[in-house]
């Protein structure tokens, strides 16, 4: 297993209160790692400092580094546009942006110059709506409004357009959460397809589903990494109590 | 299942019969007073509205009934309007941008918000003494830049106010979902707060231009009257409300019907705006996020 995300020493602040303590993980390339952990423990923030969105809060302050294939992804000469170019994001809530359905697609491929010509673009369009499931069902209306499809179907527009760009990474901020159980079983089959091209970093509050998508698991409490590992052994056998009774269903 | 009551004899919903009663009445009086407005406009307008009243100045003996229209006031007033609204775009646009990104929802921010919703309040009378004694401690007379100015003062809390209201309500995830592409601050602005907000900003650039058309005490003493169309911004010049106004208080019955002919074109520029906006950001809103 190779690390493909590590995470050296890092603490990270909103103001005075600290959110996340001495973490130190590492993510396995090309397998899903799920964090889990109970409301207010810091998953989600540990996630958005794996594209840099946590320092969005102008409040934010870190210490520590993130290594993505060895580069501190925190080091004064990154560019943070490459990073997020980089790093995916699935949000918790579909957010299509104010274009028709096939130009949230080609968005993040024009900004950064992807293609040479339209027929690429079309191209690449109809690659990424496969890929994602929504092709099917959207070929005929490529210009109709992004808003006008369904919650679940903009969830994996998002994806497509996520991986128009050609990320490395793709995080997942719980997102099913505002999906009804098809559409989250479509998204959670997409995900396990995927990961064999792609290193993806899920968090997610439903235990059912940590089981059903993890390779590898990262258990936090109160802004700490309680236990981290492949899924099979801290599911099987967890060491700390703290898992236990979480898996338990204590808490 | 029990056997159900008759409604009607029920005291709540004899409340909810009355509150609806009041809220239709309520309806029913603006939509009226409209409707009669429209009316006494039209009736009384559309008899003197001839092809002349909008294609001819005053011409000798105009104010004692003889021929000439009112082109003068309708030009006049196309560039009072416009001008003002230009400028105030140049404010407005950057105070509602600054009031998002940097102030938000502070106390400067409030105190911002507070002080436009005062201008707004001002009466344009205040705004035209305001606007006239600018132009004496300048040196200037009467003319169409000073109205234009003035106008811009007039106009231009309400662009404000209403342009903050749209970019406010622009959803903070459409910013994340592009920054998290890999877009920079700039190109969030440029492909998605722009297209998110323009139907509404364009709303509010309109609803701002017909306020600003419509204004007589303003450029009563800043634009000044003539009979001539303006040909230069440092002249004087009329304008369609001040057309009303003068016509109306004329002695010769046929010089006050022009005036609700005048009434009549000003009423019919205002409608086609409204609409025209209505359309316009309807157009750009297609692809909005809601």
């Amino acid at each position: 297993m190779e690390t493909h995300i590590q995470v050296k020493n890092l603490n990270a602040y909103y103001g005075r209160q600290q959110v996340l303590r001495n973490i130190n993980v590492e993510i396995p390339r090309k397998q899903i790692t799920v964090i889990m952990g109970p409301s207010g423990c810091g998953k989600t923030t540990l996630l958005k400092t794996f594209n840099r969105f946590f320092e969005l809060n102008e409040e934010a302050r870190l210490t520590g580094e993130v290594l993505v294939d060895g580069q501190n992804i925190y080091g004064r000469d990154v560019d943070v546009t490459e990073v997020r170019k980089c790093v995916g994001l699935l949000a918790q809530r579909p957010s299509p942006l104010p274009m028709s359905i096939y130009d949230n697609v080609v968005y993040g491929m024009h900004i950064h110059k992807m293609k040479k010509d339209r027929k690429e673009y079309k191209a690449a369009v109809r690659h990424y709506l496969e890929i994602a499931g929504l092709w099917e069902e959207v070929q005929n209306r490529l210009h109709d409004p992004a808003a006008s499809l369904s919650i679940g179907q903009q969830q994996r527009l998002c994806l497509a357009r996520g991986l128009a760009v050609e990320p490395e990474i793709i995080l997942g901020d719980e997102p099913t959460s505002a999906l009804d159980p098809i559409s989250s079983q479509n998204i959670e089959s997409r995900l396990l397809e995927l990961k064999r091209q792609y290193t993806t970093v899920i968090v997610t509050h439903t235990l059912r589903q940590a089981k059903r998508l993890a390779d590898s698991v990262i258990y936090m409490y109160m802004g700490e990494v309680v236990e981290a590992g492949p899924a099979k052994e801290v599911f099987g056998n967890p060491q700390h109590e703290r898992t236990k009774q979480y898996l338990e269903g204590l808490f | 299942m029990k056997k159900m009551k008759k409604k009607r004899f029920e005291r709540r919903h004899l409340m909810e019969f009355f509150v609806k009663s009041i809220m239709q009445t309520a309806l029913l009086i603006v939509a009226g007073a409209l409707g009669l407005i429209l009316w006494a406009v039209i009736t009384r307008g559309l008899p003197s509205l001839t092809w002349d009243m909008v294609s001819q100045v005053p011409q000798g003996g105009y104010y004692m009934g003889k021929e000439g229209g009112i082109l003068n006031a309708i030009i006049g007033s196309i560039y009072l309007a416009a001008g003002g609204t230009l400028l105030a775009m140049l404010l407005s646009l950057p105070i509602a941008l600054y009031l998002k990104t940097y102030l938000g929802d502070s106390k400067w921010g409030e105190c911002v918000r507070l002080s436009l919703d005062v201008l707004w309040g001002i009466p344009s009378i205040v705004y035209g003494a305001f606007g006239f004694a600018l132009m004496l401690t300048l040196g200037m007379r009467a003319s169409l830049l000073a109205g234009v100015v003035t106008l811009a003062l007039v106009e231009f809390p309400i662009m404000t106010r209403a342009m903050d209201e749209v970019i406010r309500r622009m959803p903070a995830d459409l910013e994340q979902a592009a920054l998290a592409l890999g877009s920079t601050r700039f190109e969030v602005a440029l492909h998605v707060v722009a297209r998110q907000t323009l139907p509404g900003i364009t709303t509010a650039i309109l609803l701002a231009f017909g306020r600003g058309i419509g204004d007589a005490a303003s450029v009563l003493f800043t634009a000044g009257y003539t009979d001539r169309i303006v040909t230069s911004p440092m002249r004087p010049t009329a304008s369609l409300p001040l057309a009303v106004f003068f016509q109306l208080g004329s002695p010769y019955p046929e010089v006050r019907e022009r005036g609700y002919a005048a009434a009549l074109i000003l009423t019919v520029i205002v409608l086609l705006v409204s609409f025209g906006s209505r359309w316009l950001s309807a157009r750009l809103a297609k692809y909005t996020i809601k």
